[in-house]
């Protein structure tokens, strides 16, 4: 006689088996979940700018924490001059700089993410070189930070310029560029010099600050910040020389030549703003009674520029009103308003011995 | 006058030398040459050890302070020690990452839904169990999912998962690589162990391919090379590309372990349910795999504690789950100081310590209870 197999189930595997079976259609259910509830994003419009305007959101490859360039407050916003610069594209779009949504990217993945579409621009201090330009397929419309590798030095050395390092032992981080520019710099100069090399930034200040090396040596940009990590910062200074070209730029795909200009433009918007004097401060008294042409063409009370760009003519105005010039996004983010006090330098305006200079809007 | 004991003699007290905390040492620490100097040396080394790490961790520690300055010795005039202060106020962004504050409570409700979950499932004597696995596979995914990711329809703003981070995403990869491993591991053992070919191929195939790659690189096609090779105008959540990836690679391990555990189970039980008619299904769910699984809870605990650590690596592809928000929140130059990172990775040691420790202790009581019908 066959068993009633319900009968000869022990009532505990019963059990089981419909846990199995629930276990199973949860796996699947999941799998089904995740694959409806982030639906791939919509197909390409004809230019990325209409793309993202029928988004309603700018994507923005950012840093995942340099200090000063994109870091996250305790809040979990993000700063940073980099991230100053995609609110200054998403103000220019949306009239509204929250209208941005911040990717932060490791090294690696930075480019195929701009590559494949995941985000419209990457604004992650990425230094423009010819072979990321051309062998890549992207564009660097703009630098918005020159940088460069230098050093950092014990005040009470007495070392005041970079030829004082001769037959110093200099401290940096193992397989970066920053070995390489050392070798030419001080080969050139016929000095001598001894390396220490370590493989993070941490071990590397660590070290010097111990005293095991005269110097610390890597981009300026990162010197300041690992200044602050020293037991007493104050007893620390950046040489003024820079020994590379470290020329930081937003970064968009070739091929669309609207987004480009516009990202460029961007830019330089905020520089003509701080020239011209036009500031978060008095950009609405500016707007009501500025004479001059200048101002009046940059804040779009004159001409079409905007709607050259395929934006409003009020663009530079949105631009300067919600994220402010090209000085104060510095002041906000590295200079004096911070604890990183990064001198100006190379990154002031063309008239106040800098190199950043913006096209005339016009 | 009697020479006769009326009671006994009250038994006296055992000599020195077996009892007290003297014995118990010459027992336990000094019972030999070797022992004892093995003993001598491990105290010296806590005794070296200890004092320090006592000194700053707590005596020396700053607690409270606006910035990073409060950490720096010449400013706190004394010696200073861990920089807790830095922890307390990055707590939020530890926490939740970038996940807006105002929407910070549906992470919290999140977290506790999870932990009703847990303890449902994981405390054996818990009522109505099986409502608890409903719970815990069923209606858990779709509130988190509708909490963390939002449900316009119910008043819950989007947030992005770009906006997601720190320990909130540390546990959602390390819960759906532990909730999809197991199942899917199962069924892959099973597979694995099946008479029909072309299943027992593909699973073992699907296997090996798994175990044969490093996890690393599994995240690195999945965040870096995947979107390159998917047509232009399809992409996949970069959070969701490596949660996919970790789901299978974990199931693969756990695969391995299952399939441990049910050749541990005797031909002779298989053959016993057949005779008494059970269907296959019946004899795998009732006499088998409750028997495979048994043995192998120790090798599923290690394999979740393994990922559990393992989740940390989807910060090297950009996802800032605890550890990449540790990182990002000392790069802020206003809590620049000497002693941030090492309170920084002191506080992440602890976090993983306590909840890895949890995890072992757990796997240790439910191996003495199902241990218990062994005992004799």
């Amino acid at each position: 006689m066959r068993p009633d197999p319900d009968a000869a189930t022990p009532a505990g595997g019963a059990r089981a088996a419909r846990g199995l079976a629930a276990a199973l259609l949860a796996a699947l259910l999941l799998a089904a979940l995740l694959a409806a509830a982030f639906p791939a994003t919509p197909a390409r419009a004809e230019g990325l700018l209409g793309e993202i305007r029928a988004r309603g959101h700018l994507t923005c490859g950012s840093s995942p924490g340099v200090a000063g360039f994109g870091v996250p407050d305790s809040k979990g916003e993000w700063r940073g001059l980099d991230i100053d610069f995609c609110r200054a594209l998403a103000a220019a779009i949306f009239d509204d700089p929250g209208k941005v949504r911040f990717v932060p990217l490791a090294a690696p993945a930075r480019f195929t993410a701009l590559q494949s579409g995941e985000i419209d621009v990457l604004a992650r201090n990425t230094t423009w070189t010819l072979a990321r330009d051309t062998s890549a397929k992207l564009n660097f419309p703009a630098i918005n930070f020159y940088d460069g590798q230098g050093f950092l030095v014990r005040k009470d050395r007495g070392i005041a310029h970079v030829e004082g390092l001769d037959r110093a032992t200099i401290c940096l981080q193992q397989g970066t560029t920053t070995e390489l520019n050392l070798a030419d710099w001080f080969r050139t100069r016929g000095l001598t010099y001894k390396v220490v090399a370590f493989a993070t930034a941490e071990e590397t200040g660590r070290a010097y600050d111990s005293g095991r090396c005269d110097a610390y040596s890597t981009d300026k940009s990162s010197l300041y910040g690992e200044r602050l990590k020293m037991a007493e910062p104050e007893a620390h200074a950046v040489l003024p020389e820079t020994i590379s070209k470290e020329p930081f730029s937003p970064v968009v795909r070739q091929g669309d030549d609207q987004w480009r200009d516009i990202v460029a433009w961007t830019h330089y918007a905020m520089l003509d703003a701080e020239e011209a004097g036009i500031g978060q401060e008095n950009v609405e008294a500016m707007r009501r009674d500025a004479l001059s042409p200048d101002v009046r063409r940059i804040l779009g009370l004159e001409g079409k520029y905007g709607e050259a760009l395929g934006l409003t003519n009020d663009w530079a105005y949105r631009i300067i009103r919600h994220v402010g010039n090209y000085g104060e996004a510095y002041a906000r983010n590295l200079g004096d308003g911070t604890p990183l006090k990064i001198p100006r330098g190379l990154n002031a305006l063309w008239n106040k011995g800098g190199l950043q200079y913006g096209p005339p809007i016009r | 006058m009697s020479v006769v004991r009326a009671e006994p003699v009250p038994p006296s007290p055992p000599p020195r030398a077996v009892t007290g905390p003297v014995a118990w040492a010459r027992r336990n620490l000094f019972s030999s040459l070797g022992n004892g100097l093995t003993t001598l040396a491990i105290l010296l080394l806590l005794a070296w050890l200890v004092p320090a790490a006592l000194r700053f961790l707590v005596l020396d520690a700053v607690w409270t302070g606006e910035s990073g300055a409060a950490c720096r010795p010449e400013i706190a005039g004394r010696p200073v020690g861990a920089c807790w202060a830095f922890v307390a106020e990055k707590i939020g962004y530890l926490a939740y990452g970038a996940y807006p504050v105002p929407e910070r409570w549906r992470a919290n409700l999140f977290f506790a839904l999870t932990a009703l979950a847990t303890g449902w499932m994981l405390w054996p004597g818990a009522p109505r169990r099986r409502l608890g696995a409903a719970y815990a596979f069923l209606i858990l995914p779709l509130c988190a999912y509708a909490l963390l990711s939002g449900a316009p329809w119910l008043g819950l703003a989007t947030v992005p998962t770009g906006r997601w981070g720190g320990l909130l995403v540390t546990v959602v990869v390390s819960l759906v690589g532990i909730v999809a491993s197991l199942p899917l591991g199962i069924l892959l053992a099973l597979g694995r162990r099946s008479e029909l070919p072309v299943l027992r191929l593909l699973c073992t195939g699907f296997i090996e391919f798994w175990r044969g790659v490093p996890l690393i690189t599994v995240l690195f096609m999945a965040n870096v090379m995947l979107p390159l090779f998917l047509p232009g105008d399809l992409t996949v959540d970069r959070l969701v590309r490596p949660l996919v990836g970790i789901a299978l690679f974990a199931s693969a391990y756990m695969a391995e372990v299952v399939r441990g555990g049910l050749q541990a189970v005797p031909r002779g039980q298989e053959e016993a349910a057949a005779a008494l008619g059970l269907t296959r299904p019946q004899v795998l769910a009732t006499v088998v795999l409750p028997q495979a699984l048994k043995v192998v809870v120790p090798g599923i605990v290690n394999t979740m504690i393994g990922l559990f650590k393992d989740t940390t690596l989807v910060s090297i592809v950009g996802i800032s789950d605890f550890i990449r928000a540790l990182e990002a929140a000392r790069a802020d130059p206003r809590w620049s100081a000497p002693s941030v990172p090492v309170t920084a990775y002191a506080f992440a040691a602890l976090v993983y310590f306590a909840a890895c420790f949890a995890m072992a202790r757990y796997a240790g009581f439910i191996e003495r209870r199902l241990a218990a019908g062994d005992r004799r």
